[in-house]
């Protein structure tokens, strides 16, 4: 409770600069935050006792809803997860088509970031520029699947559906414009006398406190730690594509920003070495307990019918083990651990959020900074509420 | 180093904690007893070649369905940023024991463990502030247990938190 000279100011679950129902409780000395205590929990939906209810194939949508901001990256660690647990891989085709998507995710999640995070500092222009860039990412995801937000793309053993030459287009074309959107975000920004000084020195996290919080992902880089799951643990041929991982020195706040706009950079090119070599072939695997069989076959086989019945309405059955997948989130490392215990549902299925984590670490980052700071360094280290209370 | 190396090299300076070890997917999964368990969690840390020093997740296993004994599991995920190796600890805890916890090794199981806590009810001694976290300060029950019914309880109805019954 409030002391003598200390005021406890609540930066309650309704603010604009949250990014979602967060609540921090602050203890200010004059302007000077002594102590900070984050409270989550207002979104918590229970996914991981839903999800134990459903099939493997019904958690995909459940898994959208996490990091909502950059929905097919969700959905690629979750099938992954069960892929391995199954022990099938997945086509070549697929595989890019994942790429691509989860890359395309990667960018309209940074460019929320970087929109809401000059937002809350105070540079209102770039919001705009953010969100009309990512409605072109928008268009694209919905040529492939139909939603806009929540795309449920994926699926156990490949993808729903082909993309088609429309998908190839609207790829390209983004690809040809982004990199002049993105000198457009730096000249708003990066040599901007303000920014600078609002946002250097600010929120620093040395590489050893980083690791031992239990950072990952863009804010461990910019403490200056190289651990980028696509290059430490290569999954779905991201070992074919040539790409640099972003590492900062001081673990600012403005070095985490440099290291997500270079980010941005980098999936572009991914994604244009992607869609430029994209393989041709199947794209789901060629298991009879997880894929399909077509249509015609289905028409003319009893057998064949009965396994589409049976794979729509229960989906395939995990061998009984335990896996830990996991996959390089817009927020750090998202994993999942999968029960699996002969049926068709998950056992227990636990989601490894990155953003739990990194909120875990401000009562350690906030004290010693003015208020101010503490809304630039909540939004450096990148939070979605969905993916915080699952 | 291989799974093989890293099995080695605990087997050798903890020779009786190692319960039993198997391989999920991968990676390599060892069961530690309870009595040697904070040891080997910070040899795993302070050790040089192994140095896991990136606590990636704690989360429990509630095996009521399973008809497993003991109750609860809990499983460390663990990698090490010279090598990149992942590392699964599991540990078996029955229903009411306490687990130490390894917030003085890694900073990163304070939340996680507070999860387990709130979520499955398991108690970890030694930690700085336990108490809920997902679910409000007063809320009564564990609800990702087995027993917990997926729609809730029905706050208007007196019942008893044990048996999740009504009175």
């Amino acid at each position: 409770m409030a002391q003598g000279k200390l005021m406890t100011l609540n930066m309650g679950p309704h603010h604009p600069s949250t990014h979602g129902v967060l609540r921090i409780v602050l203890e200010l000395d004059g302007e000077m935050i002594v102590k900070a205590t984050p409270h989550v929990g207002q979104l918590h939906r229970g996914i991981e006792k839903i999800a134990e209810n459903m099939n493997y194939q019904q958690v995909i949508t459940l898994t959208d809803r996490l990091d909502y901001t950059a929905a097919s990256l969700n959905n690629f660690g979750y099938c992954m997860a069960v892929e391995k647990l199954l022990g099938i891989e997945v086509p070549k085709r697929a595989q890019y088509i994942r790429v691509i998507m989860g890359e395309l995710s990667r960018l309209a999640a940074h460019q929320i970031w970087v929109g809401t995070h000059a937002l809350d500092i105070g540079a209102m222009t770039l919001v705009f520029y953010g969100f009309r860039d990512r409605e072109m990412i928008y268009d694209i995801i919905e040529e492939a699947s139909g939603y806009r937000l929540t795309p449920s793309y994926l699926r156990i053993g490949g993808l729903a559906n082909d993309i088609t030459p429309d998908f190839i287009k609207g790829v390209r074309e983004f690809v040809k414009w982004f990199p002049t959107a993105l000198a457009g975000y730096h000249t708003l920004l990066t040599d901007n006398i303000i920014w600078r000084k609002r946002t250097m020195d600010i929120g620093t996290v040395s590489a050893e406190d980083a690791v031992n919080f239990g950072f990952t992902g863009p804010s461990l880089r910019g403490s200056g730690v190289p651990y980028d799951i696509r290059k430490a643990k290569p999954h779905s041929s991201y070992e074919d594509f040539d790409f640099q991982v972003p590492v900062g020195d001081k673990g600012d706040v403005y070095d985490r920003y440099l290291v997500r706009m270079e980010e941005m950079a980098q999936s572009i090119k991914i994604v244009d070495q992607a869609i430029e070599n994209l393989p041709e072939g199947p794209v789901n695997v060629d298991n009879p307990w997880v894929t399909n069989p077509s249509l015609d076959v289905v028409k003319n086989d009893i057998s064949a019918l009965i396994r589409r019945f049976k794979i729509q309405s229960e989906g395939p059955h995990d061998p009984v083990g335990e896996v830990y997948q996991s996959v390089e989130g817009s927020k750090g490392e998202l994993g999942f651990y999968i029960v699996g215990d002969g049926n068709e549902n998950p056992y227990r299925m636990k989601i490894r959020s990155p953003a739990f984590i990194l909120i875990s670490a401000l009562p350690k980052i906030l004290p010693g900074h003015m208020f101010s700071d503490a809304i630039a360094i909540v939004g450096s280290i990148d939070i979605v509420l969905g993916e915080v209370d699952r | 180093m291989e799974n093989v190396k890293i099995l080695e090299r605990i087997k050798a300076k903890f020779p009786e904690a190692v319960v039993v070890d198997q391989d999920c997917c991968g990676d390599l999964q060892v069961t530690v007893s309870n009595d040697a368990f904070i040891e080997v969690m910070q040899f795993l840390h302070d050790d040089e070649q192994l140095a896991f020093d990136l606590l990636v997740d704690v989360l429990a296993i509630d095996n009521l369905e399973r008809r497993r004994k003991p109750r609860f599991e809990v499983v460390y995920v663990m990698i090490s940023m010279d090598s990149f190796d992942r590392l699964l600890v599991k540990l078996a805890v029955a229903e009411g024991e306490d687990v130490p916890t390894v917030t003085g090794i890694w900073q990163a199981a304070n939340w996680a463990e507070r999860e387990v806590f709130d979520m499955m009810g398991i108690r970890f001694a030694g930690h700085p502030d336990l108490r809920r976290i997902l679910m409000w300060d007063d809320f009564e029950g564990y609800p990702q247990r087995k027993d917990f019914p997926l729609k809730g309880k029905d706050f208007d109805e007196k019942w008893d938190p044990d048996t999740i019954e009504v009175l």
